[in-house]
């Protein structure tokens, strides 16, 4: 990762809609009989999941229940104890250059003086050693044009144009989100790992960039694996889900995963699904996170183990 | 202090006349004078694009740690009798991988460490004070260590300042992205496979190396004025990365010559004139921002659409 990449230029030269799509039948992301373990402490195992090139797919469950140690084994961070998993049809770890990531819980303090710009541009290529572009000399200006071009184009995409040039730290958090999703998608990845990028957003908010994601995903035909605490501002949009708990997963159409029989069996205690009369999806008696998961804790409606949202 | 143990005994008493480009012409008379600006331009521009990058990184309390190292190198190397400077940068290169070292293996956990960075600097002012008590006699010239001597700045100095300074600018040089990326956006530059811990030990040992070389010039009580003082107006001014750079380099060298000038034609330390000049130019920067802070925050509502489409 650390050495100039040459095949980079030609891949932001290009303009935006002649995005080569995922070679068609190697899944996006494929597990097998997969079982991860930190420590000795297992997370989940033998979980098998399919997810096809440009399917849009929200990846649920509860604290603890190792949704962040998915998408690190996808990322190839984090191995595997048993079973297979193939990203973009190669090892995990091989395909990062594709893989557009946004972590958990990023925000920049309004101290942070670099503008919305700046950091989708160092998406682009701040991971290259040497200056930044615009002091470089030899083939002057060719290679800095098509990274601007390449950066507007995605600030546009998300929708963010109009504040791109202010300060960081000055936008809200749903601003910042956006010019982190650019970030994430200014390579033009061939599979979006988004890990929370609903959360601390307000409903308005994440209902706008649940719809961003979901337009992104088409318009650039990217897979999206996104990690989410609830599934509601995600339903008109999503094409499936992959639920983890009790240390398992079901993958399928929300429509058969969210349901009393699924998650009961899955968590091996008694949940409900209600269903609002809008759609809205509410699950009753889901357990708490073991307690050795001491990361986060959501208020106190996941604590009383009740797992929606009023409007 | 006294003011006139930094003035040279041959400059007898300058007075600034009408004739502005005669003063100059004056000024760049003097050999001590000539070396004194250029070293102070040297100093100043490296001051600059470090302190740019340690105001980013938030480290502003590592770098002045780093300068309190100047005690312990100064009076360590009077101890076993070698070149001040020979201690500043040793001292400057233990502390860095010491702060690295204790920041913990936690990511971006630099800007939370200040408590273990306080320990390092506690540990060395006391060896420096062990030193000074085992070298037994009074440390020579106790005003220039901590103030520097500007004034009396050699060529030989000059070019171990230049050589100082060429290093770090050819390192910053290399890293420039990656470190930037480090700097503001560890998590996501450490998933592309950019070393963000091995970049945050190289920076600080890049700082230490520049602050031990401005504290000769400056002395390391007012290292700070030259690495934080541009930096922090110059961010506050402007958010445009490049821009923001240059205008720290210029906040610098204005404020080195500015100083150094001013001093010239008073009897007042040369360093004096370069804190109070640094500590200007930020109060006006802050002034500056908040005033265009608050015309932003009335103009803004007619040119930005609504930030977000509810579409639930």
């Amino acid at each position: 990762m650390t050495a100039p990449h040459e095949n980079e230029t030609q891949s932001y030269n290009g303009l935006v809609s002649t995005h080569d799509a995922a070679t068609p039948g190697v899944p996006a992301i494929e597990l097998e009989r997969a079982s991860v373990q930190i420590g000795r402490r297992p997370i989940w195992s033998d979980v098998s999941i399919r997810m096809e090139p440009g399917e849009f797919v929200a990846l649920l469950g509860g604290n603890g229940s190792g949704k962040s140690t998915l998408l690190k084994v996808v990322l190839g961070a984090l191995p595997l104890s048993s079973g297979t998993v193939s990203v973009l049809g190669r090892p995990a770890g091989a395909a990062n250059r594709a893989i557009g990531y946004l972590p958990q819980r990023r925000s920049f303090d309004e101290g942070t003086r670099l503008r919305g710009s700046d950091i989708v541009r160092l998406g682009l290529d701040g991971d290259r050693w040497g200056v930044p572009l615009p002091l470089a000399w030899g083939r002057p200006g060719a290679r800095r044009r098509a990274a601007r071009t390449r950066v507007g184009e995605v600030i546009e995409l998300v929708g963010a144009r109009p504040y791109a040039q202010r300060p960081i730290g000055e936008l809200s958090g749903g601003e910042q989100q956006r010019l982190l999703i650019a970030q994430a998608l200014v390579r033009r990845p061939e599979l979006l790992l988004l890990d929370e990028p609903l959360d601390s957003l307000d409903l308005p908010t994440q209902a706008a960039v649940a719809a961003l994601v979901h337009d992104v995903c088409h318009r650039e035909g990217v897979a999206v694996l996104l990690v989410a605490h609830d599934v509601n501002p995600l339903l008109p949009y999503i094409d499936r889900v992959v639920y983890l708990a009790g240390g398992h997963a079901v993958e399928g159409p929300v429509e058969q995963v969210i349901t009393s029989e699924t998650l009961t069996e899955l968590h091996g205690l008694p949940v409900e699904v209600l269903k609002a009369s809008d759609g809205r999806l509410v699950v009753v008696g889901q357990p708490e996170a073991p307690a050795h998961h001491h990361d986060r804790h959501e208020g106190a409606l996941a604590d009383a183990g009740i797992h929606a949202h009023a409007p | 202090m006294q003011g006139s143990t930094l003035m040279p005994p041959d400059s007898a008493n300058p007075t600034l006349g009408w004739n502005l480009g005669r003063d100059l012409g004056e000024v760049l008379e003097y050999h001590f004078m000539v070396n004194a600006l250029l070293a102070g331009a040297i100093v100043a521009v490296m001051a600059a694009v470090v302190g740019w990058l340690m105001v980013l990184r938030r480290e502003a309390f590592a770098g002045h740690t780093l300068s309190m190292m100047a005690f312990p190198g100064a009076s360590g190397a009077a101890l076993i009798g070698i070149p001040a400077a020979w201690g500043y940068f040793a001292f400057c290169g233990v502390g860095a991988l010491a702060i690295g070292r204790f920041s913990g293996t936690r990511r971006r956990s630099l800007r939370e460490q200040s408590a273990s960075i306080g320990a390092v600097q506690a540990s060395a002012l006391a060896l420096g004070f062990l030193f000074v008590s085992l070298y037994g006699g009074v440390l020579g010239d106790l005003e220039s260590l901590l103030f520097g001597n500007i004034l009396a700045i050699s060529d030989g100095q000059v070019l171990v300042l230049a050589a100082a300074a060429l290093g770090v600018m050819v390192a910053l040089a290399l890293l420039a992205r990656p470190l930037l990326f480090a700097s503001v956006d560890p998590d996501v530059a450490s998933a592309r496979g950019v070393p963000v811990r091995a970049l945050a030990t190289g920076f600080l040992l890049l700082l230490g190396l520049a602050v031990a070389a401005t504290s000769q010039i400056t002395g390391p009580l007012l290292v700070f004025a030259l690495l934080v003082a541009p930096a922090a107006s110059a961010q506050l001014l402007t958010a445009r990365p490049m821009l923001s750079l240059a205008l720290t380099i210029l906040l610098g060298l204005l404020i080195v010559w500015l100083g150094m000038g001013v001093a010239y034609f008073s009897v007042y330390p040369a360093g004096f004139f370069i804190a109070a000049i640094a500590f200007s130019v930020y109060l006006l920067a802050r002034v500056l921002a908040a005033l265009h802070g608050r015309r932003g925050a009335r103009a803004p509502a007619a040119g930005t659409p609504p930030r977000v489409q509810t579409v639930a």
